[in-house]
């Protein structure tokens, strides 16, 4: 327990001082912290699922503190969260289908198992065969109104199986905790591996001779403009730099490593060349219910452009970065202002800038924003792992991930 | 005879009318020249005239009267001078052959040659009409000295024919004539031997530097035309010969000013379509020019494709060149060199700056500046400029506010009144730059700045993009007269020219907010008032200014701000442009290469030899107009719709007056 303990607070330290960057590591790192939690959580024999529940929340809700902007640790947590709620609730519905038919348990473990194969269908597939029996009982909780009314019946369904299980409490306990860790590491594996699963879809939506104009450093766009490219379609990028962080240097050197076209250009050029660009394509930081997005910093400006000039903008995005909550004020609540010195240097201006000292000399402000915020109407179309969306449709493809109780954690 | 030859030589009319003319005046004009140097008008002549005219004259009549030779032969027909010898005429034939040889060069002149031709080779019948030509004035018109003695010979002979019919009356050319009519008889043809010999075997630059003689005598001779046109009433209006010119003799100098203005409208007209910018994926021309040019730049080794049509060169190798040619290089005035070394270090910025040290340079270029002898000050003056001209393009692309400021010198020098002497020219010439900058430039500033202040209110925040000069006087204006804003200035890479309008804000006491370009819409949800600089503005109300403005216009109006354009009239360009890729200006691409990243010192060094990796950096984009609410110009605010008529008015009032 303590060691569980203290890797959290390390985690949850590396979140606060932003060690970790990018939400695809920061998604695996949530997650194994997690698997970790539950594996070494000591299950009580009745309310496990709660039980674990509880654990999870609890953490989570000291990771998402140390870093509220970073959202792929709230997906990552609420996908535990609903990876035991939904084992719990297959348990517990094999148990009662046991009750008529012992086999039938064993058939759906073998669905699950079947899940776990193929992970590139895994989310979606489990999520489907969990709907279909999770539907009318979470219809019904959404009736009813409270979380707790939801899982109260999940609780006292397995406590009713208890009395058919008591011989054998102790391997059903296992059983749920072994399940949870294979549904996580099963989400571990998913991923990772989104970059394939997105850039298997680049050869749809890549021509020849297309020019692309991206911007930020994204592995998944990199992924996917090089899966174009094994494919022997040619094809010519412009990269915005990105400054003051200039990930889109970074971004360009792996292209050009790669051996694509790589043209790098200023920021402020992006209007000027987005009349001779064939399409927009990004990687998200995160996808918020609406169909909103949030990138790196200047995604508005190229999307605007992009508008401006009827060229499509398309949005990369893991499963991880889709983020339940609906968005209010975007632009300012989430996002994060680095550090002046990026774009000034301290010792020029130090004569202008407050250093929070509260003196009554002019003030030089210097706001220099993570983030940028992308409206759902500036977007054409946004590719997952699971193939490609319209951002009207986000709100549905994420409630398969999550469930309704864990919206507020 | 008139009426069969006029259709036959289309773009020779004037020709037309001089060979209707010969029969009735041959005598006339003759003697006159003779005057001078009765010699060679002699021993040219005579050879021909000894001729049976009657021999040479049904040819000329009957074929199409391409060839030269034919037009001297009638034409030196009629003339009675005496004195046939076998000599002579053996040296007439050479003549002919010679002029004949010029054709071709002459037809590339295009269309003002062909009138000349026939008035050239009536001169040439006179010998001292060469020596003359050496001495007009036109042949100031020659590139700087670096072209080959034949074109310069040749090509005032075709002007000279113009200004042989004004008077040269003028003692110094006379005197000139006298000394070297001795001298003539040899050259003559053996100058003519070189330009034929020359013409085979010229190399292209030099057949390009021949044209662009051409064509500047062609553009001085037409300048000189009109001009004389108003004083040219010595040259015997009687005679009916000189038909070519009647359209500048008729009208006497009563009705000249009205004439002139007529003709020049007309040339503005012509001149007033805008030059094509030189395409840089035209390989010969591109050849061409690089073998004329002063700087040396090597281009670039990854060339954006997309951008092929501008100069791709590399930065900063040619500078230590330049700066030490400084003392050899005489063609190019020292003022006007260190504007361009400026221009090209980067160390002059802005529009209104550059201009302002072009002009300066420019006026300084004027005082110093003597007419050679025998040479025309308004032509030689125009070569000059031009000279300096194209160097300055050679530094760095001009910006299109200099473009108008050197087509208001050239206009100026243009309209020089003819009776001006040298230094009052000069002065006026310099005080007409002084007027501009003063008047077009800084007074502009002046009422933009009241004019835009009055869209500042109290609580205001105001969004400036970059560096502008007039942006900042309206803002420190408006915090001078007490109004109480905010200031956020929105940066972009490489240039960060927002430091320097930062720097200059806070010190003065303005609250400031710095950002970059890629958060402008993070901060425009505060803006109320977004104002801009503008490098020129198009006629169909496109903006052409830094790069990086059409972002800030788009996101501002995404937002439902206002943008105000702030930009003198001078500014303004009557060509019209759609997008920023086809006229735009490459900065140093390794400006944005080297970024401060910690990690990036091996980074960038991989990266010099890949073929695949270019950076682009562009200067300039264009805002479409309809970003645009609003435009502060000295004439007013006005919407952008509006630009066409201040162009049309501005230029009305800028050329004519």
């Amino acid at each position: 327990m303590p060691d569980v303990q203290s890797m959290v607070l390390e985690f949850v330290n590396k979140l606060r001082k932003r060690k970790i960057e990018g939400s695809q590591a920061t998604a695996r790192c949530t997650v194994e912290l997690l698997r970790s939690v539950i594996s070494h959580h000591r299950v009580p024999h009745a309310n496990q699922a709660s039980a674990l529940i509880d654990a999870v929340k609890a953490v989570g809700a000291q990771l998402v503190a140390a870093n509220p902007v970073e959202l792929a640790v709230g997906n990552v947590v609420r996908r535990v969260l609903h990876i035991i709620r939904e084992e719990d609730l297959s348990l517990a519905t094999a148990a009662v289908a046991g009750l008529d038919l012992l086999e039938a348990s064993d058939d759906d473990e073998d669905v699950n198992g079947k899940g776990i194969g193929y992970p590139g269908m895994s989310a979606a597939v489990v999520a489907a065969a969990a709907r279909s029996t999770l539907r009318p009982p979470s219809l019904q909780t959404l009736l009813e109104g409270t979380p707790e009314s939801a899982t109260v019946p999940y609780t006292s369904s397995s406590g009713a199986d208890s009395e058919s299980k008591t011989a054998d409490k102790s391997s059903v306990t296992r059983k749920l905790k072994h399940d949870v860790i294979e549904g996580v590491n099963q989400l571990i594996h998913e991923i990772a591996g989104c970059h394939e699963q997105i850039a298997e879809q680049a050869i749809e939506h890549i021509h020849q001779n297309e020019v692309i104009l991206t911007l930020g450093s994204s592995r998944t766009v990199l992924e996917f403009l090089c899966a174009a490219k094994e494919k022997k379609r040619s094809f010519r990028v412009f990269v915005a730099e990105g400054a003051p962080r200039y990930q889109g240097h970074l971004l360009a050197k792996e292209l050009v490593a790669r051996g694509l076209q790589t043209t790098v250009i200023t920021d402020s050029a992006v209007f000027a060349m987005i009349s001779r660009v064939n399409m927009v394509i990004i990687g998200a930081h995160a996808v918020m219910a609406n169909g909103g997005v949030i990138g790196p910093v200047g995604v508005n400006m190229a999307a605007l452009a992009a508008k401006k000039h009827a060229v499509p903008f398309v949005v990369l995005a893991g499963s991880h970065k889709l983020c339940p909550l609906y968005p209010h004020n975007p632009e300012v609540l989430l996002n994060e202002l680095r550090s002046p010195s990026e774009l000034l240097d301290f010792g020029e201006f130090s004569d202008c800038l407050d250093f929070g000292s509260g003196s009554g000399s002019p003030l030089l402000q210097v706001v220099n924003p993570t983030f940028d915020y992308v409206p759902p109407s500036l977007v054409s179309l946004f590719i997952t792992d699971t193939g490609g969306h319209n951002p009207s449709y986000m709100y549905r493809l994420i409630a398969d991930y999550y469930s309704a109780d864990d919206l507020v954690m | 005879m008139d009426p069969r030859r006029g259709p036959l030589a289309v773009p020779k009319v004037r020709r037309v009318g001089f060979f209707t003319s010969i029969e009735p005046s041959p005598e006339t004009p003759r003697p006159n020249r003779s005057l001078s140097g009765p010699a060679e008008a002699i021993t040219s002549s005579s050879p021909l005239s000894d001729s049976p005219s009657g021999q040479f004259i049904s040819p000329v009549q009957i074929p199409p009267s391409r060839h030269h030779s034919d037009n001297l032969a009638s034409r030196a027909a009629p003339v009675p001078v005496p004195g046939p010898s076998a000599f002579r005429r053996q040296l007439a034939n050479d003549r002919t052959l010679h002029v004949g040889s010029y054709n071709p060069v002459d037809s590339l002149l295009g269309t003002s040659p062909p009138s000349s031709n026939g008035e050239v080779s009536e001169d040439s019948g006179s010998l001292f009409g060469f020596q003359r030509s050496d001495s007009a004035k036109l042949s100031a018109s020659f590139p700087n000295g670096g072209f080959n003695m034949t074109v310069a010979v040749r090509a005032p002979r075709e002007s000279e024919a113009k200004v042989a019919i004004a008077s040269t009356s003028d003692g110094r050319k006379k005197n000139v004539e006298a000394s070297g009519e001795s001298e003539s008889v040899s050259t003559k043809p053996r100058k003519e031997k070189e330009t034929k010999s020359l013409k085979e075997k010229t190399s292209k630059a030099e057949r390009r530097a021949i044209q662009e003689a051409q064509r500047a005598a062609k553009a001085a001779a037409k300048g000189e035309g009109s001009k004389r046109a108003g004083e040219s009433s010595r040259p015997k209006p009687s005679k009916p010969a000189k038909q070519p010119q009647p359209k500048k003799e008729a009208p006497q100098v009563t009705s000249s000013v009205s004439e002139k203005r007529a003709v020049s409208v007309e040339k503005e007209r012509r001149m007033d379509v805008p030059q094509t910018q030189m395409q840089y994926d035209d390989k010969s021309r591109v050849d061409k020019a690089k073998r004329r040019s002063v700087v040396e730049q090597t281009e670039s080794k990854n060339k954006v494709e997309l951008f092929l049509h501008l100069p791709q060169y590399e930065r900063g190798n040619q500078l230590p060149n330049l700066s030490s040619n400084i003392f050899t290089l005489d063609t190019i005035h020292h003022a006007v060199y260190k504007v361009g070394l400026q221009h090209l270090a980067g160390d002059i910025a802005g529009d209104n700056a550059r201009c302002i040290a072009m002009l300066h340079a420019f006026q300084e270029a004027i005082n110093d500046y003597t007419t050679p002898p025998m040479k025309d000050l308004t032509m030689d003056l125009t070569a000059k400029i031009n000279g300096y001209v194209s160097f300055l393009i050679e530094c760095r692309p001009l910006s299109m506010s200099m473009g108008n400021a050197i087509r208001f010198l050239k206009n100026q020098i243009r309209k020089l009144p003819v009776d001006l002497s040298e230094p009052e020219a000069k002065a006026s010439l310099c005080s007409e730059i002084g007027r501009f900058i003063d008047e077009k430039i800084l007074l502009a500033d002046k009422v933009i700045v009241q004019h835009a202040v009055t869209k500042i209110r109290d609580g205001e925040v105001l969004l400036a993009y970059g560096f502008s000069c007039v942006v900042e006087m309206i803002l420190l204006y408006a915090h001078e007269i007490g109004r109480k804003f905010r200031v956020v200035i929105v940066d972009s890479r490489p240039n960060l020219e927002g430091q320097k309008l930062l720097r200059r804000l806070v010190t003065r006491g303005l609250d400031c907010t710095y950002t970059h370009i890629n958060a402008v819409s993070y901060i425009m949800g505060e803006v109320t008032r977004v104002f801009l600089g503008a490098s020129s503005i198009f006629s169909n109300g496109t903006l052409y200014s830094q790069v990086g403005t059409a972002c800030v216009a788009m996101v501002a109006n995404a937002f439902s701000v206002p943008v105000i354009v702030c930009c003198e009239a001078y500014k303004f360009h009557e060509r019209v442009l759609l997008d920023s890729i086809c006229s735009n200006e490459l900065g140093d691409p390794d400006a944005i290469a080297n970024v401060p990243l910690r990690n990036n010192k091996k980074h960038s060094k991989t990266m010099d030899n890949n073929k695949n990796l270019q950076f682009l950096n562009l200067m300039y984009d264009s805002t479409p107009a309809e970003y645009i609410s609003m435009i502060v110009t000295d004439y007013g605010m006005i919407p952008p719709t509006s630009i066409p008529v201040i162009v049309r008015e501005y230029r009305r009032e800028d050329l004519l007056l």
